[in-house]
């Protein structure tokens, strides 16, 4: 029954996520992959979760090369798009800088 | 459920409230910063419930999060804006190998799994690792680390096809025994064929195809943590992996559409290298008419309208300032200066006009290919910077053209075209560009920032 559950969220995410990136302009393609890909580092919290103190060896091994990836993809990702994203500017505001 | 859990699993509902806002923020540039903040917001959130939680093991965690912390500071600071390509394939990767990770560990601490469970740690352990391998190799080609050119096998497809097959025929074998040590043995052959089929899937697409890539390897990442949210039975990755899944779908398409050419084309026709020869020698032909940099400088000085049409070369040169430069002095004479850009010009989506924003170019000025065309004819003078096959203008009236029936931005319809270019050598489709031999093309060869240097040189000359 969980799995029905489960299927059901993702269904309905999938629409809503094409509901929502269909309106993104192609201005902002490259910052929209850049945070998109930053939010896909969400395994993270999968990584946390799985670093415990009764895993052994191995287990913690993997767990924890998991959260160093999924750190760099989320801290990354989020400091690189917004990185880009102050760069857009209105005309008017174009000399601020 | 304990009020703990419970808890933890409500925050989660915040944290994907903020990405959908996050995102939806993001379908305008005034608005984008905070909606990516918003996002990183609920990212912060649904990690800091997550340590709040029992039993975690804290050393490691903080080892392995000041280590992936430092290193996506340090990277997102340092890269440059021509090489946001490479760096956005990086981080795809680390987020594919994450989900690869997270399933083995998952499925090493509790090897009893149902089918169903074995089926989605398969998927995301196969997903993740090709996310993780394909996004290395364009991420290879993308820096110019391996060869831009699509690398082409004999029985490359029947290859890549049997590979599939053997990773389908071992996550059979896994799901129905994964507790046993055939179990354990298939799964450890699924993660190295998943490896190898990142890198056999990717290395047949040349440089040009490389946005279709990129997109389609975000929306990979996506669905393999997709998948991993399946395997820890965890709404909050189900829900973003599925966001970012979707994102990627779109953009993919996005792209294929404004190549005319279909995802399977992409993927499997190994473009350039077979056109190339198909078409070498022939074409068209005709005089070219070079201009000088004072040449273009009258042309541009008399010019009310102006409109600048960027591709991979701007971002090869590192010119955008210089355009920037350019485009303030001729909007200082009066002129009307835009800059339309193609949708696949560059290495990935938007790739243009994060490098003309960086150069401070106002959004406002960034015109799409449908918006640009249909006033194409009023425009005095196109300058095109570094584009080759988006303006080739084959692809709307030569048939036997690889690039037929792809949208172009039409400059060879403006009054009179300014080709910046190195050399006469065809891009990256090898095939020749009639707009060069336009009655009212002008070829303005040289490297593209000394080129334009030159021409800024000329306007504060005169004043």
């Amino acid at each position: 029954m969980e799995a029905v559950f489960l299927t059901f969220v993702f269904v309905l995410a999938i629409f809503l996520g094409f509901e929502l990136i269909s309106k993104v302009p192609s201005t902002l393609h490259t910052p929209l992959m850049s945070g998109s890909n930053a939010i896909s580092g969400i395994t993270l919290i999968g990584a946390l979760a799985s670093v415990k103190t009764d895993s052994l060896g191995f287990a913690a091994f993997l767990g924890t090369l998991a959260v160093v990836f999924a750190t760099i993809n989320v801290v990354g990702g989020y400091a690189v798009t917004n990185r880009m994203l102050e760069m857009f500017k209105k005309k008017d505001q174009g000399e601020n800088k | 459920m304990n009020l703990g859990v419970l808890g933890i699993n409500f925050a989660y509902v915040g944290s994907a409230a903020l990405f959908i806002f996050g995102l939806k923020m993001l379908s305008s540039p005034a608005t984008a910063r905070k909606g990516n903040l918003l996002s990183a917001l609920g990212m912060l959130l649904a990690i800091v419930v997550t340590l709040l939680s029992h039993g975690l093991d804290y050393r490691w965690i903080i080892i392995g999060m000041c280590i992936g912390g430092g290193i996506g500071l340090f990277a997102a600071y340092k890269v440059e804006m021509t090489s946001m390509p490479e760096m956005v394939a990086l981080f795809n990767g680390f987020g594919g190998i994450s989900s690869l990770l997270l399933a083995w560990g998952e499925f090493h601490q509790h090897p009893e799994m149902s089918v169903f469970l074995a089926a989605v740690a398969f998927l995301s352990a196969f997903i993740g690792g090709m996310t993780f391998t394909g996004s290395m190799v364009a991420f290879g080609k993308l820096s110019g680390k391996i060869s831009q050119q699509a690398v082409i096998f004999k029985g490359q497809h029947l290859i890549n096809g049997a590979i599939l097959v053997a990773a389908l025929a071992a996550a059979l074998i896994f799901s129905l025994t994964p507790a046993s040590w055939v179990g354990y043995l298939f799964f450890v052959v699924i993660v190295l064929v998943a490896l190898g089929f990142g890198v056999t899937s990717t290395i047949p697409i040349g440089g040009a195809d490389m946005p279709v890539v990129i997109s389609l390897l975000n929306s990979y990442s996506g669905l393999a943590a997709c998948a991993a949210g399946f395997v820890i039975s965890n709404n909050i990755l189900i829900v973003a992996g599925a966001l970012v899944g979707a994102s990627g779908i779109i953009l993919t398409k996005i792209m294929c559409k404004a190549m005319n050419r279909s995802l399977a084309n992409v993927l499997f026709s190994g473009f350039g290298t077979t056109t190339a020869a198909a078409t070498g020698g022939d074409g068209p032909q005709g005089e070219i008419r070079p201009a000088t940099a004072e040449d273009v400088y009258y042309i541009l000085e008399a010019a009310d309208s102006v409109a600048f049409v960027p591709g991979y070369g701007l971002a090869v040169a590192q010119a955008q300032h210089v355009v920037r430069e350019l485009g303030d002095l001729l909007e200082a004479n009066d002129t009307e200066v835009s800059y339309a850009i193609h949708p696949v010009a560059g290495r990935m989506p938007g790739h243009m006009n994060v490098l003309l924003a960086e150069a401070n170019v106002p959004y406002d000025q960034l015109v799409e290919m449908d918006d640009i065309n249909p006033r194409m004819d009023t425009i005095d003078v196109c300058v095109v910077i570094g584009a080759n096959d988006v303006v080739n203008p084959a692809a709307l009236d030569d048939e036997n053209s690889p690039i037929y029936g792809m949208p172009i931005i039409e400059t060879h319809r403006a009054r009179t075209v300014i080709v910046l270019k190195r050399s006469m050598n065809p891009g990256f489709a090898g095939i020749q560009n009639a707009l060069f031999f336009g009655e009212n093309s002008r070829m303005y060869f040289g490297d593209a920032k000394a080129s334009i240097q030159a021409l800024v040189a000329e306007f504060k000359g005169s004043d």
